[in-house]
């Protein structure tokens, strides 16, 4: 299957170029790298892991038009190596997307990365790419999923329909990673309730508007489950693991973007209906911002979004009825510093919570240093929070942009 | 006593009447002052009316007090629009940290204009709240309201006076933003009589201070009507602060159309 998808995609890449009238082809490279250093507050609880941690990755891309710029081709790679974890050291094809566009329509075909949804602090509507959950712990990174996507571009709204004909299994830390369980994950025998398994043909649609001072989203998604489930198992004759099993489901999404006042109100809800379990999940929030604040620049806003997950405490997330609390500090200096910082309390369970500071700012056009920390803070084993409560950390990373 | 109470009454007539005269004649003078104003404000948009689209290549030097500089690149796009305010495609070329931001902003002469924001790292189309509008553009001395077209409705004018500006005779305006989310108490704007342009603008801060003040220099003539600066200057007097923004290139009718001021034209924007 893969094979087959690339020689497509190769196949449209020669099509193009021979389509180009000039056969000069001008491609932009530019791209990412950073070291980054991790340093746990806590001493571990699993003796495989350590308190510091260095990494380094590395994310080219390249990009061309053609054609007058109705044909365009990216390509964005990505390759990590960490010091401690062997699972974190990987990569992966983020883009590979042959795009053409017409005049009210586009045809994307490759390897892409498609994002959906409103809420800043959980993406429950956005579907579409597999989390490479081993990079961060926001889950903002995803990994490259194979597609063709049809969309229309009408003053009734956009509208896509995607085929997702490969999928891509969740990443998970290994032993000698923080930030997991007590019990290793065995991504290498993932199970699927799909006889296909994971070339199961995966397919979905978005509608997507702007109405005056609101935006609103639909979508509707049938396919693999981007989020598995564990299932017990022995891998060998003693060695106990969870073996990932990603079932089939459909899920409704609607997301919500208005303008009230100086205030942006945001709100996501999912239903997910599948053979283990039906269930629904919402975020909403507010954010608010004062320009100027205390006769300055700086402007600081306010962000404040409830998360809700029907399955309660059976929820394989942490937001199951938790209410983030966050400020952003924006400082409209030379270098683009800001500083986001915030917490997520459970209203469940008094003593979960987790704390986070996120700053970054410039230090010429190329070098950028950013600072993440994380605090957990868990007494109740039956939340997912519980595997957290020792792995507390801060990161410095220094990133060049070229 | 009865004199003395008739004079009085005399002189508090004459005195109500001086006082009548006076306010009307302040009432017709501001009358005529603002119509001239308003006046002035027309003909220089309607010299610019017709120029379609236009693509521009532009730099901004930012200065700190101390004089270190820094770049920031950009290409704007932008679309006259006829019966609304124009609207505008900037796509962030550096710093590098920032390549392949895009802003859309549709302007509106009465409502607030709508704005969009194109993150490229996580591919989100963020809707943006443009009441923030005082707020610094990509940290320069430019606010985000300084960005966004001249439209007549957003403004209350009022002809000053005649005055000299670098040799060329020019009409002095005041515009008073009716938008309370403005963070200018009024502007002071020099127009040149000749073709309309503005050369200089006084930005006053809500308090009534001198807050900042624009120069233009360096205009260009375009398809033979549309006057161009290729440079402007804001300078915070303030915060002794500076921005330069610099047009390297500008092409006009370009062949730009609604469709490459979408949502969806932000993700293709490079």
């Amino acid at each position: 299957m893969k094979h087959t998808l690339i020689k497509y995609l190769l196949s449209g890449v020669v099509f193009s170029v021979a389509g180009a009238s000039q056969a000069e082809l001008d491609i932009e490279y530019t791209g990412t790298a950073a070291f980054e250093q991790r340093y746990f507050l806590q001493d571990a609880l699993y003796p495989q892991q350590s308190r510091d941690n260095a990494s380094v990755y590395f994310s080219p891309e390249l990009y061309t038009a053609l054609n007058d710029g109705q044909d365009t081709i990216l390509f964005r790679g990505f390759v990590r190596l960490d010091q401690n974890d062997q699972k974190r050291t990987h990569g992966d094809i983020r883009e590979f997307l042959w795009a053409h566009i017409g005049d009210d329509w586009e045809i994307k075909t490759g390897i892409g990365k498609v994002f959906w949804g409103q809420a800043e602090s959980l993406h429950l509507v956005d579907i579409i790419n597999q989390t490479d959950a081993i990079e961060a712990i926001d889950g903002e990174d995803k990994l490259g999923q194979a597609m063709v996507s049809l969309s229309l571009y009408k003053e009734w709204g956009n509208f896509t329909a995607f085929v997702l004909p490969y999928f891509r299994e969740r990443t998970f830390a290994g032993m000698d990673g923080r930030l997991r369980g007590p019990v290793e994950i065995d991504t290498d025998n993932a199970l699927y309730e799909s006889s296909d398994e994971e070339k199961n043909l995966d397919w979905a649609l978005r509608w997507q508007h702007t109405l005056g001072d609101w935006e609103v989203g639909l979508s509707y998604f049938d396919g693999t489950s981007r989020e598995p489930d564990f299932i017990p198992s022995m891998k060998g004759d003693n060695e106990f693991v969870l073996r990932p099993y990603y079932s089939q489901i459909q899920q409704v999404g609607v997301d919500v973007l208005a303008i009230v006042e100086a205030w942006i109100i945001k709100f996501e809800a999912i239903q997910r209906s599948g053979n283990m379990q039906d269930y629904w999940a919402m975020v909403g929030g507010f954010e608010y911002t004062s320009v100027g604040v205390f006769d300055s620049v700086y402007d600081i806003g306010w962000l404040v979004e409830y998360q809700y997950d029907d399955r309660q405490e059976l929820a394989t997330t942490t937001a199951q009825n938790d209410i983030l609390i966050g400020a952003r500090w924006v400082l409209n200096d030379f270098d683009g510093t800001e500083v986001l910082f915030g917490m997520v309390q459970d209203l469940d369970y008094s003593g979960v919570r987790s704390g986070f500071i996120e700053a970054s700012s410039r230090i010429n056009d190329h070098w950028k240093w950013r600072v993440d920390a994380y605090l957990f803070s868990s007494d109740e084993p039956t939340d997912i929070s519980y595997f957290l409560r020792r792995d507390d950390y801060a990161q410095f990373s220094l990133e060049y942009y070229f | 006593m009865k004199i003395l109470l008739n004079r009085k009454t005399t002189t508090r007539t004459s005195f109500s009447l001086l006082l009548l005269t006076m306010l009307f004649c302040t009432s017709a003078f501001s009358q005529s002052a603002q119509e001239k104003g308003l006046a002035i404000a027309k003909e220089q948009k309607s010299r610019d009316e017709g120029w379609s689209d236009s693509v521009a290549e532009t730099s901004m030097i930012l200065r700190n007090r101390q004089g270190d500089e820094t770049e920031r690149k950009m290409r704007v796009k932008s679309l006259e629009v006829i019966d609304d305010g124009d609207k505008g495609l900037t796509i962030f070329d550096q710093p590098l940290d920032v390549k392949g931001t895009a802003f859309l902003n549709f302007s509106h002469p009465l409502e607030p204009d709508d704005q969009w924001m194109f993150l490229p790292k996580l591919k989100k189309v963020k809707r943006i709240q443009s009441k923030n509008k005082s707020g610094p553009f990509m940290g320069s001395e430019f606010a985000f309201e300084d960005m966004s077209s001249f439209e007549i409705e957003k403004f209350k004018f009022t002809y000053l006076r005649d005055e000299q500006y670098q040799g060329m005779d020019c009409y002095v305006v005041e515009q008073v933003p009716l938008e309370e989310d403005s963070g200018y108490s009024k502007n002071i704007t020099w127009v040149d009589k000749e073709h309309y342009r503005v050369f200089k603008s006084e930005y006053y801060d809500r308090k009534g201070s001198l807050l900042k003040v624009l120069t233009m220099h360096d205009y260009q003539l375009f398809l033979d009507k549309f006057w161009r600066p290729m440079e402007l200057r804001m300078d915070n007097r303030q915060n002794g602060k500076s921005t330069d923004l610099i047009t390297h290139s500008l092409e006009f009718k370009t062949g730009l159309s609604e469709n490459d001021f979408d949502k969806d034209s932000l993700m293709r924007a490079r």
